[in-house]
């Protein structure tokens, strides 16, 4: 900081999806911003900073991709806006990097030259220039800068090559200054459109040689993946084999973290003298976080599968596959990737929802996107499947707590493809917007970024519990021993608590759907976020253990609750909005509180429908 | 530019397509080859949730125009919807009703192979 006299800057990357934007932002700044191989990652502005070699500190931001500054859905009203400074507080910026995948350039070129009427000066970053170089694609670098009038840059954001160079570009520009016209750009008609085509294929044909290794890799894949019987039951057999794999190859570890967290209440016990403290550390800290902290491993394999599938390319491919599935109910095709980002949490899955353009797709889209099985109901499922449900193999391979976590996925897909049927042919008929997506070359995973990546989730995961559920945990702890119980009291000490009371007294209201009290105080504290109704039950419960026993949750509840009672409560847990972030998402994305109260009455009245149900049918069956 | 597209033809005919005919880019069949010569605002609006104008700027912006070359890849399983196809140097998914006004005109190879 030096150099206080040079003002700062600020540098917006634009360029169409998919092309690196974000990748060359978290090579820029060091920021760690999602970066996948599909159209549509990026749906909000991400600011960073940069200092540049002459100690010019530039702010960096980065936006969704776009193929035209004709915004149509809300995310390419973010980048337009942004580009034409009509951000409130917002001014223009001083200097537009247009990104560009050097493997695919004609619609590249063609919003540049859109963007060359905004009047700011530019620099083109032509990147993934190692695969254009791998393809043997020859690009008259000079020619073309010397066409398009601005300099020409090129990176490999992934591998952090060119960096130095494009900040040093930007800097140049901004010293030089004063060269941004007007802005005269306007919304562009058909003609206009086409005429820039032209233009930019003239271009591409004076200075681009074809490639002399054009890629066949993914066409080869795509004819298999994309077959449309193979490619189907390719995508049923990843799917059911991610939950497979979240069963069966996190429980080793689960085992270790168990085990873990036994000895560690163990060892408290002997260490501390029996009274609140020794409750306070065991049965409020230990039992309720460990009961969370345990899911590590499966929250971990499920990211894996993902982050492979988004990195590799597969994304925009099971979105095609879905399509007709997805459209007879009603849903855009570009609600695939945002439904299925539910699957690790609805609110990155609401957010993802702005990449559709027409208003009600989007909000029917976002309306359902919380009935899909995100992250936070497996500890939930895991932890009742286990208990009920018997470890057993079918045919040979399969296992049965795997299957009926798969059936519980399934169930959340149905209805979530049910309530949009009944929402399009009540509510809102209509065709559906046109839907074009391009599909990605696919691209091998690179372990680096797959590795930080689950770092990444891992670290959200336990700061969470660290953040969410702790503190909830001593609330829980608190309010489930006091006022400790009268003299001469007969029953539990914990009924006479606060928790405990408040739970006998709205237990009723639960009776038909099978639900004890201490499942009723762990609804409360879910509401927050759903794997603190495991830590709280596991808390409760400990509380409520008359010995010191080192049981587990699952074979305390194993004995404590029927099958009727277990199956019950994984059937609410199907549909309840579990959440109060999600419905605070839904506000925020809505802008208004309508739609989290709709999706608030909808979700209970049907998790309580489905809980009743199951548990009578159970308990008919004789399983009460 | 209109003018001198061929009449266009009945879906059913297309597998039997001869040399060098126009079609809808909405009928043609996973292996048919060939250059856009037509990208139209014809089809009835509602259609398509936006109307005939926003649908042809939207086909514009994304790559189909005029001289592109294209070819269909894949086909998807239910009433062979959606199509994924070759789109000079990129790989696009639409849904064939969005696909009638892109006018095609197949290459002879492509042509006879049917
Ligand atoms: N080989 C190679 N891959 C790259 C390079 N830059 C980005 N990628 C990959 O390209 C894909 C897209 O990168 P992103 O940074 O997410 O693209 P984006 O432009 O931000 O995409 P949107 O946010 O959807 O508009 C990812 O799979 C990256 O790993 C590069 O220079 N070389
Ligand atoms: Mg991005």
């Amino acid at each position: 900081m030096s150099d206080a006299a040079l003002p700062g800057a600020r540098v917006a990357l634009v360029g169409n999806p998919n092309s690196g934007k974000t990748a060359l932002f978290n090579a820029l700044t060091g920021a760690r911003q999602k970066v996948a191989n599909y159209a549509g990652v990026t749906v909000e502005r991400k600011e960073g900073q940069v200092t540049s070699a002459t100690g010019r500190s530039i702010s960096i931001l980065d936006l969704p991709g776009t193929y035209s500054l004709r915004a149509r859905s809300p995310d390419e009203v973010v980048t337009r806006d942004a580009v034409l400074g009509k951000l409130a507080g917002e001014q223009a910026p001083d200097v537009i990097v247009c990104v560009a995948d050097a493997t695919n350039l004609r619609l590249v070129l063609r919003l540049l030259l859109e963007l060359k009427a905004v009047g700011r000066p530019m620099v083109l970053a032509l990147n993934m220039y190692d695969i254009a170089q791998r393809q043997g694609l020859r690009i008259d670098l000079e020619g073309l800068a010397r066409d398009i009038g601005c300099p020409i840059v090129t990176t490999v954001a992934t591998r952090k090559r060119g960096i130095d160079e494009l900040v040093a570009q930007v800097d140049e520009r901004i010293r030089a200054g004063a060269l941004s016209g007007g802005n005269t750009w306007r919304e562009p008609n058909a003609g206009e459109i086409r005429d820039a085509h032209r233009e930019a294929q003239r271009i591409l044909k004076a200075h681009v040689r074809p490639p002399e290794r054009p890629d066949t890799f993914t066409g080869k894949v795509d004819s298999v993946l994309l077959h449309p019987v193979a490619g189907l039951a390719i995508l049923l057999a990843v799917l059911f084999l991610m939950f497979q794999a979240v069963f069966t190859w996190a429980a080793p570890a689960m085992d270790g973290i168990n085990a873990a967290f036994a000895w560690l209440g163990g060892a408290v016990g002997q260490l501390l003298p029996d009274g609140l403290l020794k409750s306070f550390i065991a049965d409020g800290l230990i039992s309720g976080v460990g009961s969370v902290l345990v899911f590590l491993p499966q929250i971990l394999t499920l990211f894996f599968f993902i982050i492979l599938l988004e990195d590799f390319g597969y994304m925009a491919r099971a979105a095609f596959l879905m399509d007709r599935i997805m459209g007879g109910a009603g849903l855009h095709g570009r609600a695939f990737i945002p439904l299925l980002s539910s699957f690790a949490c609805a609110i990155p899955g609401i957010m993802a929802t702005r990449v559709i353009d027409n208003k009600r797709d989007r909000l029917t889209t976002i309306l359902v996107a919380p009935l899909m099985t995100c992250s936070a109901r497996i500890p939930v499922y895991t932890l009742i499947i286990g208990a009920f449900i018997p470890h057993r193999t079918v045919a040979g391979v399969l296992s049965l707590p795997g299957l009926v976590m798969f059936a519980l996925y399934a169930a959340g897909i149905a209805s979530a493809l049910g309530v949009s049927f009944l929402t399009r042919t009540f509510f809102w008929r209509g065709a559906a917007e046109p839907f074009l997506m391009e599909l990605p070359t696919y691209k091998l995973p690179d372990p680096a970024n797959v590795a930080r990546n689950l770092f990444l989730r891992g670290k959200i995961f336990i700061t969470r519990a660290g953040t969410i559920i702790f503190p909830l945990m001593i609330a829980v702890w608190f309010l489930s021993s006091f006022p400790g119980a009268p003299a001469g009291a007969t029953d539990p000490a914990i009924n006479y608590s606060i928790a405990g009371r408040v739970g006998l007294f709205i237990q009723p209201v639960f009776a038909p759907i099978g639900f004890n009290w201490q499942m009723v105080v762990a609804l409360i504290p879910g509401f927050a976020a759903r794997e603190v109704a495991v830590a709280a039950l596991g808390t409760v419960y400990a509380i409520g253990a008359s010995d010191a026993a080192q049981a587990t949750l699952g074979s305390t509840l194993a004995a404590h609750w029927s099958i009727a009672t277990g199956l019950s409560f994984l059937a609410w847990y199907v549909f309840a909005p579990q959440c109060a972030s999600t419905l605070g998402v839904v506000k925020r994305e809505t802008n208004s509180w309508l739609w989290p109260g709709v999706m608030l009455v909808y979700m209970t009245g049907l998790a309580y429908l489905a809980a009743f149900v199951t548990y009578q049918a159970a308990a008919a069956a004789g399983l009460g | 530019m209109h003018d001198m597209i061929a009449e266009p033809l009945s879906d059913t005919s297309i597998a039997t397509a001869v040399d060098g005919r126009v079609v809808r880019l909405s009928a043609a069949r996973p292996g048919d080859a060939g250059t856009i010569v037509d990208v139209r605002a014809s089809t009835k609006a509602g259609d398509h949730g936006v109307d005939a104008h926003e649908l042809h700027r939207r086909l514009l912006e994304f790559g189909f125009v005029e001289g592109a070359r294209i070819a269909v890849l894949h086909e998807g399983a239910i009433r062979r919807d959606p199509i994924a196809v070759r789109l000079d140097d990129m790989r696009v998914a639409l849904r064939r009703r969005d696909a009638e006004d892109v006018w095609v005109r197949l290459d002879p190879l492509a042509s006879a192979r049917a």
